[in-house]
């Protein structure tokens, strides 16, 4: 995980849910190169085509509520997105964006401090979301210890295999 | 977060899973899980459990798989998640899988086969895994990566939630249910109001409701925003598990001083039944003002995880005996599960649907998302007892569905527009 994330910003409403990241037909599609180019097809619907490796999703509130379904974190990942930062998260995106190595970052007001096209600058540590353009900034609560460690792993698959591997090494630790 | 006092029914099913004495709201815990349940979506759990390095289940006994969402399989899409999820059980062991001839919609499978039980910390790879939390556990969703670690280690992080109270009081007027008590509190808490939460079903009315009932009150917590809904166990709960519990119970009760974020009152004495109107589930408002409005209905369907139980149906067909289903509208009743379309078959259920001009089809989550069948066509109006009416949630996002009581589905499929089933009774 960098510490400093900095990217260019797409902008989105409150109460994205995730039948507008990923609609309910594309749910059988496992491949995320497949995935990608449905992504926000109602809610932005542009974005699949344009979007660059490393931009920034800048949200309202309760962003990635609705269904458990990871397609919609696993389609942003596939295209590139550097980060989602937002007003609010549901709590199952938020989960599923941190455990795909995505940071998602709760920064209440941010949504309203950001245009489209923007270039956005999250310092991770310190918990600061700054506009480029405007020079202003939007604090928020670092990330817990624990979550960061899973960013640094680049998720929750390879945290688990490495403990699973210490684990079955002979003299390794017991669960 | 410290706090003095009590603990809530949240903290200190935690605080079991987490092999502690106490926790408070904000901590985070590494939970034992007690049950682990992937439907569809648990097909993409299997990639990131082997890239894991894992080869072995935690404990297969505890791992319950139930295909839902496309059954039988309506694509080929959806054939081969199937496929992946029986090749995933046969190769790891696990033999509690509800395919094809014994499936249904994932949450009534555990409910009805008592995979649940009071005390439990649950896990599911669909967000209404809340609704479990009725058996006074805590029941939640993850996503399949997330899924692929409980699998492998049996135990995940959870950040103990802060608890939100509703505390019920009342009775029912005739013709109003528990969804339309969830709907009304849902008007109330909205859809963020209860994030990273747990909510707490308590009072009088709650204790007076069956499981199925409870069941659906703790589904549409989900909608709240909440990591889960429950409700403190009691004879109700150990009567409805008494011969169906898996595994042993392991009750607990709030702290009569538990320390709540929030107590909401609702008292339900005279409360009308609610509908929410497009395109939010929050956007709730008396059904009698609906009504007025003269709303045409082009679709009603009697389906879905929070309202399609035995209980549901028979409701729905007493309304619908005699009746015919209004010209234009295509009523979809779906069972939620197979021992539910039985029971149907068995008391002539079915036959009083499809007399009256109803499709009843298979048990499955039916029209409920969109993504199988009972599609909308842009511009079309759906009266649905689902649980969401997103933009998008059964296929064009300019589709509107209204959410209501099965009553009231059955209601307004009779008369062609939005209705009130106490005109029926
Ligand atoms: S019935 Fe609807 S809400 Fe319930 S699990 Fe199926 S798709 Fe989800």
């Amino acid at each position: 995980m960098q510490e400093v994330i900095e990217g260019r910003v797409w902008t989105l409403g409150r109460d994205v849910d995730t039948d507008q990241i990923i609609s309910g037909k594309y749910l059988t599609i496992i491949d995320p190169d497949e995935l990608k180019k449905h992504v926000f097809e109602i809610a932005l619907p542009e974005f699949a085509k344009e979007a660059r490796r490393g931009d920034i999703l800048v949200a309202g509130e309760n962003f990635g509520s609705g269904s458990s379904r990871e397609h919609a974190p696993q389609a942003m990942r596939a295209i590139g997105v550097g980060a989602v930062v937002a007003d609010s998260f549901a709590r199952i995106f938020f989960r599923n964006a941190i455990n795909l190595g995505i940071p998602a970052i709760e920064a209440p007001g941010v949504r309203a401090e950001f245009e489209r096209g923007d270039t956005a600058r999250i310092e991770m540590r310190t918990g600061r979301v700054t506009n480029a353009r405007t020079g202003r900034s939007v604090p928020f609560p670092p990330l817990p210890h624990h979550l960061l460690d899973l960013l640094e792993a680049g998720g929750l698959v390879e945290k688990v295999r490495r403990e699973l591997a210490a684990r079955d090494r002979p003299g390794g630790a017991a669960p | 977060m410290n706090r003095a006092g009590g603990a809530t029914l949240a903290e200190k099913i935690l605080a079991r899973a987490g092999g502690l004495e106490r926790v408070v709201p904000g901590q985070i815990v590494e939970g034992q899980v007690d049950l682990a349940m992937m439907h569809e979506q648990g097909a993409q759990t299997v990639g990131p459990f082997h890239q894991m390095g894992a080869t072995k289940v935690w404990d297969p006994d505890r791992v319950v798989i139930a295909i839902d969402h496309w059954v039988p399989a309506s694509t080929e899409g959806a054939a081969v998640l199937h496929r992946i999820l029986r090749k995933f059980a046969a190769e790891t062991n696990l033999p509690h899988f509800y395919d094809v001839g014994r499936h249904g919609i994932c949450h009534q499978i555990l409910a009805e086969n008592g995979w649940v039980v009071p005390g439990d910390l649950a896990v599911g790879t669909d967000s209404h895994t809340n609704m479990l939390g009725a058996m006074g556990a805590v029941a939640a969703g993850v996503g399949p990566t997330e899924m692929a670690a409980v699998l492998a280690l049996g135990r995940l992080w959870l950040r103990v939630p802060p608890t939100i109270e509703v505390r019920t009081r009342g009775a029912f007027g005739k013709g109003v249910t528990a969804k339309d008590l969830v709907l009304r509190i849902l008007g109330e808490v909205r859809t963020t109001g209860a994030q990273y939460k747990a909510v707490e079903y308590s009072g009088p009315t709650v204790r007076a409701l069956s499981m199925p009932e409870r069941f659906t009150i703790c589904n549409m917590t989900t909608e709240m925003g909440a990591k889960t809904g429950m409700v403190a166990p009691d004879a109700t709960t150990f009567d409805y598990l008494a011969k169906i519990a898996k595994h042993p119970m392991h009750p607990v009760a709030p702290d009569a001083d538990a320390g709540y974020e929030r107590t909401i009152d609702v008292d339900v004495d005279g409360m009308p039944p609610m509908v929410a109107c497009p395109y939010s589930p929050d956007n709730v408002r008396p059904l009698p003002d609906v009504v007025r409005e003269h709303v045409k209905v082009d679709q009603a369907f009697l389906g879905s995880c929070t309202n399609a139980r035995i209980e549901d149906l028979r409701e729905g067909a007493a309304l619908m005996k005699g009746e015919k289903v209004a010209k234009g509208v295509r009523f979809i009743v779906s069972p939620a599960s197979t021992k539910i379309y039985d029971e149907c078959l068995r008391e002539g259920i079915i036959e009083t649907f499809t007399e009256a001009g109803a499709v009843f089809t298979n048990s499955s989550c039916s029209a409920c998302f969109g993504g199988n069948m009972g599609i909308l066509a842009p511009d079309e109006v759906c009266a649905s007892s689902s649980n969401r009416n997103f933009p998008g949630r059964m296929g064009p996002k300019e589709a509107r569905i209204y959410l209501m009581s099965p009553a009231a589905v059955v209601a307004s499929a009779i008369r062609g527009e939005i209705a009130d089933p106490r005109e029926f009774l």
